[in-house]
């Protein structure tokens, strides 16, 4: 039976953007056009608003490398790992936004190692499985970053 | 009017792996503390302790959970947490209570007994906090940021592994001269280059230990020292506790993104420069006054950037800064005269005090064989999660 496949977070991104395709969520406010990720539902944060309505917005499918690096130790929980399984080093990225001028953290999609990277490279973010919850029910999706241009 | 207070005493428990109790290593600071101000703790008017969220229910009240241990003496008490600026935040609340006339000599204490290998967020399931998700959702711990930052200068700066490892060998050449730190050997760079990667490109001498640990300062106003017969004490000129500007630009502990750019424009400058320079407009000085300074050195990368933002060099010339020599001990302007966190670990609440208590014994002349000839002023640089600042300058 297939498992069922829940986001690691809800609401911060989606399967179906508005190109049909995988895009993170955040929010922007109507007043001061500041975008939030992870979304902001409460309160705009601009000292200087006076708040608006947040409302959901599909942020930028493609970015470049801010900074990058990768975990050669397992990290401690919450972060779902098998402690019997050998630990394989993940890739982790900052990749920067040029439309909404942030740095989004995400980890890279499976097989890119920092070798492969560049600062100022260009990326695309893609779905994701949270590797150490293959073995739990249910699967958690998450965002992935990968070089543009390869597949995988 | 004066802003100044005067630090009366300072005192350490030896940091380690000791495995004891966060209070026992308080309560031995705080005793030392007092033993050098030539005080009693009934002496005392306010106990502000720094809080350590690890170490259970008592680790949350520290300023009373001291108390308790060195005799209920009916002092007004205070706990602040603030992660690694919680120690800057005591020494500011005690600042603030006697600038204000509410207490004439105060102690401050922080403690830790930190767990071995990565810090961890509190238990639980707890989806709406920041420190939480960053763990859950991207396995990025503390050491992830510091090699975010790392890579990022050797892209920017050209910035190479090696200059990184100068720090740490800088570093451990002071520590080794202080009875105080954990670590009291000497480190070479091929030990460095030669240490397993955490998280590229840092290695394992590249970031800071945890570690047991703790610190204490016995403040007063400049009065009580005069009445005291201390007529020329180490004062404390600024404590700087500033938050970040909004747009936060850089990604910053525990944040999984910056803040967006698009509707406000950032503010010149970055939020740890910001830190100093709030600590050098109420001191009434600046970098070129400065004989030493402590900065928080959680990755020997980050003590480069540090320079930068405390003003010791322009942009991208901190790894110049250190392959010249500048910052070791007899250079220019030395930086972790007391071994920094590469010899002493990280505990957390303790460590901003320790700081201080670094620059009192280097102002007072009495460092021993790390001492700066002739140090007349220092700052102290360091942050904490959540964007809390944190800096102060203390002059002689
Ligand atoms: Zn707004």
């Amino acid at each position: 039976m297939e498992r069922a496949r829940t986001p690691v977070v809800g609401g911060w991104f989606t399967e179906s953007g508005p190109d049909g395709e995988f895009r993170l969520l955040g929010t922007r406010c109507s007043a001061c056009g500041s975008v939030f990720f992870p979304r902001e539902d409460t309160f705009c944060r601009n000292p200087g608003c006076r708040g608006g309505e947040l409302a959901e917005v599909p942020l930028s499918k493609r970015g470049r490398v801010w900074s990058y690096t990768d975990g050669r130790y397992r990290p401690p929980a919450p972060y779902v790992s098998d402690p019997d399984v050998p630990w394989e080093p993940y890739t982790l990225l900052a990749v920067e936004l040029a439309a909404e001028r942030m740095v989004v953290l995400g980890q890279a999609a499976p097989g890119v190692t920092v070798a492969d990277l560049a600062v100022g490279m260009e990326v695309e973010v893609v779905p994701g499985v949270l590797d150490g919850d293959t073995a739990t029910e249910p699967v958690r999706t998450t965002w992935r970053f990968r070089p543009v241009g390869v597949d995988g | 009017m004066s802003r100044e207070i005067a630090v009366l005493g300072a005192g350490m428990h030896p940091w380690g792996k000791w495995g004891r109790s966060f209070v026992e290593y308080g309560t031995v600071a705080a005793r030392a503390a007092l033993a050098d101000a030539g005080l009693e703790w009934q002496d005392i008017d306010s106990v502000v302790g720094a809080d350590t969220v690890r170490s259970g229910y008592p680790g949350y009240v520290a300023g009373a959970t001291f108390a308790q241990a060195l005799g209920w003496q009916g002092a007004r008490v205070t706990s602040v947490y603030a992660a690694c600026a919680s120690g800057a935040q005591a020494i500011g609340a005690a600042r603030a209570q006697i600038l204000a006339g509410l207490a004439d000599v105060v102690l401050v204490v922080g403690a830790d007994a930190a767990p071995k290998g990565f810090f961890a967020p509190a238990g639980g399931d707890r989806p709406d906090d920041p420190d939480w998700l960053r763990f859950r959702v991207l396995g990025a711990t503390n050491p992830a940021y510091f090699a975010l930052y790392a890579r990022r200068r050797m892209a920017v700066y050209g910035d190479t592994a090696e200059d990184f490892a100068l720090v740490k060998v800088k570093n451990a050449a002071a520590g080794l001269l202080n009875p105080m730190a954990r670590y009291r050997k000497a480190v070479t760079a091929e030990e460095v280059a030669a240490s397993a990667v955490v998280a590229d490109p840092l290695r394992l001498l590249d970031i800071c230990a945890t570690s047991d640990g703790a610190a204490a300062l016995v403040l007063c106003s400049m009065e009580f020292a005069r009445a005291r017969g201390v007529t020329d004490p180490v004062r404390i000129r600024a404590v700087s506790t500033v938050t970040p500007v909004y747009p936060r630009t850089v990604l910053d502990l525990p944040d999984i993104a910056t803040d967006s750019a698009v509707a406000v424009e950032p503010a010149a400058g970055s939020f740890r420069s910001s830190i100093a320079r709030a600590a050098y407009e109420e001191a009434g000085l600046g970098p070129e006054d400065l004989s030493l300074a402590e900065v928080y050195d959680l990755s020997t990368a980050l003590e480069l950037e540090w320079y930068e933002d405390i003003g010791l060099c322009g942009e991208g010339e901190g790894a110049k800064l250190v392959r010249e020599g500048a910052t070791a001990l007899g250079g220019r302007v030395p930086v972790n005269a007391s071994g920094g966190l590469a010899s002493f670990g990280e505990a957390v609440p303790a460590q901003a005090i320790a700081q201080v208590c670094e620059l009192t014994w280097q102002l007072r002349g009495t460092a021993g064989e790390r001492q700066v000839p002739g140090a007349r002023a220092g700052i102290t640089a360091n942050q904490g999660l959540f964007g809390h600042g944190s800096a102060v300058v203390a002059v002689r």
